[in-house]
């Protein structure tokens, strides 16, 4: 079933151009990482997505309109933004029974049983936790509800790393199954790369790159290359050059690994990598 | 450890989707619950005043003051004084606590960003706006009975208390304080003009809370005061402002309070129902709150 399609999703402010025709579609079940620059319209994506902002073109969320269905789309919805967002004032037990009021798929126990594994306190005001807290309190609630789909918009924001890897820990573990879908974009790139099933890099409004996992992983390569081999490689026509530890890594789209282990050892290059290859390219392209 | 991440996403996966059965007053009740729990001072305030209010009559009462109008002369309208102007004081109190949660309640969820979670809610911004206005409409006008007639109820078995040891007539002191007469007259007044009658006040400033960047209370002010002084300037009238004074001063449609009788305030009522005044200020007040509601809708964090 697909959780999410969108055919010429676009969105100005003013002159601005947050999303430029966007087309997407996420299929029940996966895990998709939305990576881009700052301003690339990652956020505005995800706002359209829950219903948080008017867009023009079509968008379909587990067969609603978000805009005019926002509400309805929230029994179904869960939405972490970052860690600012739970109200300061309120109290861990507060927000417990908040939530269990208004939200017909919210299980109070399997939210308890969560918080048991922390050190929140239930009494607690959330502007006296630290920012882990409340990450843990905001995944408490969000993993209690019986959601199909799971919105993360930098939900690791200002973490340290451990926060961060048993926020993906838990995630994975105790809430993913194969029904459920999860959409997170990060800065973070590589702490979520084992994490994801499919992914998407959005530049200026425009998505520039979409890819299951295993699909990156077979037709990308990356190659550490000698002085005096590099004329030869480079005549496979690498997409991206670096330079590292006095080397140059050369990156590949679809060219054989066998043909390319002549070089030197083949893997497959880390999503940040890849990230910046086909930005640099597009930004060179946008350049031309 | 282990086996306990193990065993959960299989009981996630098995786990029947409940139907939504919950019924559409359910997240309203608990929307209401959330603005009280939020903004502590629509009962802290009034509590604090009665309070306030209370140690005053008792000082009063411990110096001999109050009594003395018994003991010159039981008409006296000192008296009843201290009642009825604990009454106007919370009235006072409830009418400011209503204005700044108003001006504060769609502003400050955009300030602190906790908009992001309450949208993250299955809660629609019509429900929201809905709880929200049911503050100044409802619960406050009925808190402040509540409050008041308590406060009042303490002061009369204070005074009878005081009135017995000083040796006076404890009859002429409760024929003079007709506590229940009052009640039901104050009960009135709040929902004619503190409800019905000053909704309009309240509309817009959810209007201006849910529209403005920053400043509220600027914005819900300078306005009309512009408005005023533009039509003084321009047409040599004062149109707006007389407007606006007769709405607060509660206008001639409702009920003032307290002189009328009982027999009085029942023709009141239907001249107050039938009045256009009212139902203009409501359509007015609907108007404002359908704003707020669109506002909320496309406003995010600030």
């Amino acid at each position: 079933m697909t959780c999410i399609e969108a055919r010429g999703l676009r969105k100005a402010f003013g002159t601005t151009v947050a999303l430029d025709g966007i087309n997407l579609r996420v299929e029940e079940g996966r895990i998709l990482g939305l990576i881009g620059p700052n301003g690339a319209g990652k956020t505005t994506a995800l706002n359209a997505i829950l219903g948080l902002t008017a867009y023009q073109g079509e968008l379909n969320v587990l067969g609603r309109d978000p805009w005019s269905q926002r509400d309805a789309l929230m029994r179904d919805v869960c939405f972490i933004a970052d860690v600012a967002v739970l109200p300061r004032w309120m109290r861990v037990s507060q927000a417990l029974d908040y939530v269990a009021g208004v939200h017909p798929r919210f299980d109070r126990a399997k939210a308890e049983s969560f918080l048991a594994k922390t050190t929140i306190g239930r009494s607690s005001k959330i502007r006296t936790l630290s920012k882990g807290m409340v990450t843990q309190l905001h995944l408490a609630l969000v993993m209690a509800i019986d959601a199909k789909l799971l919105v993360l918009d930098e939900p690791t924001l200002g973490l340290d790393i451990l926060f961060r890897k048993q926020f993906y820990d838990s995630l994975l573990n105790d809430y993913f199954d194969r029904s459920r879908t999860i959409l997170v974009t990060t800065h973070q790139v590589e702490e979520i790369q084992n994490v994801l099933t499919d992914i998407m890099f959005i530049n200026r409004g425009r998505i520039v790159f979409d890819s299951s996992m295993e699909q990156l992983e077979s037709r990308y390569s990356e190659v550490m290359v000698h002085p005096e081999q590099l004329a030869a490689a480079r005549a496979l026509k690498p997409i991206y050059e670096r330079q590292g530890f006095g080397r140059s890594i050369l990156l590949f789209d679809q060219v054989d690994r066998q043909q390319l282990g002549e070089f030197g050892e083949v893997r497959t290059p880390s999503i940040a990598d890849l990230f910046v290859a086909i930005m640099s390219n597009q930004s060179q392209g946008a350049a031309v | 450890m282990n086996t306990q991440s193990k065993a959960l996403p299989e009981s996630f996966g098995r786990q029947e989707v409940t139907p939504a059965v919950m019924s559409s007053t359910r997240p309203l009740y608990w929307s209401v619950r959330r603005e009280l729990w939020e903004y502590r001072s629509i009962v802290l305030a009034p509590l604090i005043v009665s309070a306030i209010a209370l140690f005053a009559f008792m000082i009063s009462s411990f110096l001999g003051i109050w009594e003395r109008a018994l003991r010159l002369d039981p008409e006296s309208p000192k008296l009843v004084e201290p009642f009825n102007f604990v009454a106007l004081l919370l009235m006072g109190t409830m009418f400011i606590v209503s204005i700044f949660y108003c001006l504060d309640s769609l502003h400050g969820e955009r300030r602190d960003r906790s908009i992001l979670f309450w949208k993250s809610l299955p809660v629609s911004d019509a429900m929201t706006v809905i709880s929200k206005a049911a503050i100044p409409l409802v619960v406050l006008p009925l808190l402040t009975f509540a409050i008041t007639a308590i406060t009042q109820s303490i002061m009369l078995l204070w005074g009878t208390v005081v009135v017995s040891i000083g040796g006076h007539s404890v009859a002429s002191l409760w024929d003079h304080v007709p506590l229940f007469h009052t009640w039901v007259m104050l009960l009135y007044h709040l929902v004619a003009v503190h409800s019905l009658w000053y909704a309009p006040f309240y509309g817009w400033s959810f209007f201006i809370s849910a529209w403005a960047r920053r400043a509220p209370f600027l914005w819900a002010v300078l306005p009309p005061l512009a408005i005023g002084f533009f039509e003084r300037i321009a047409f040599h009238t004062s149109h707006f402002a007389s407007m606006l004074s007769h709405r607060f001063a509660g206008g001639h449609e409702s009920a003032p309070f307290p002189a009328s009788g009982m027999a009085l305030m029942h023709l009141n009522v239907g001249r107050f129902l039938i009045s256009p005044g009212l139902w203009i200020g409501l359509a007015i007040t609907a108007a404002f709150l359908g704003a707020a509601v669109q506002l909320r809708r496309y406003r995010g964090p600030i």
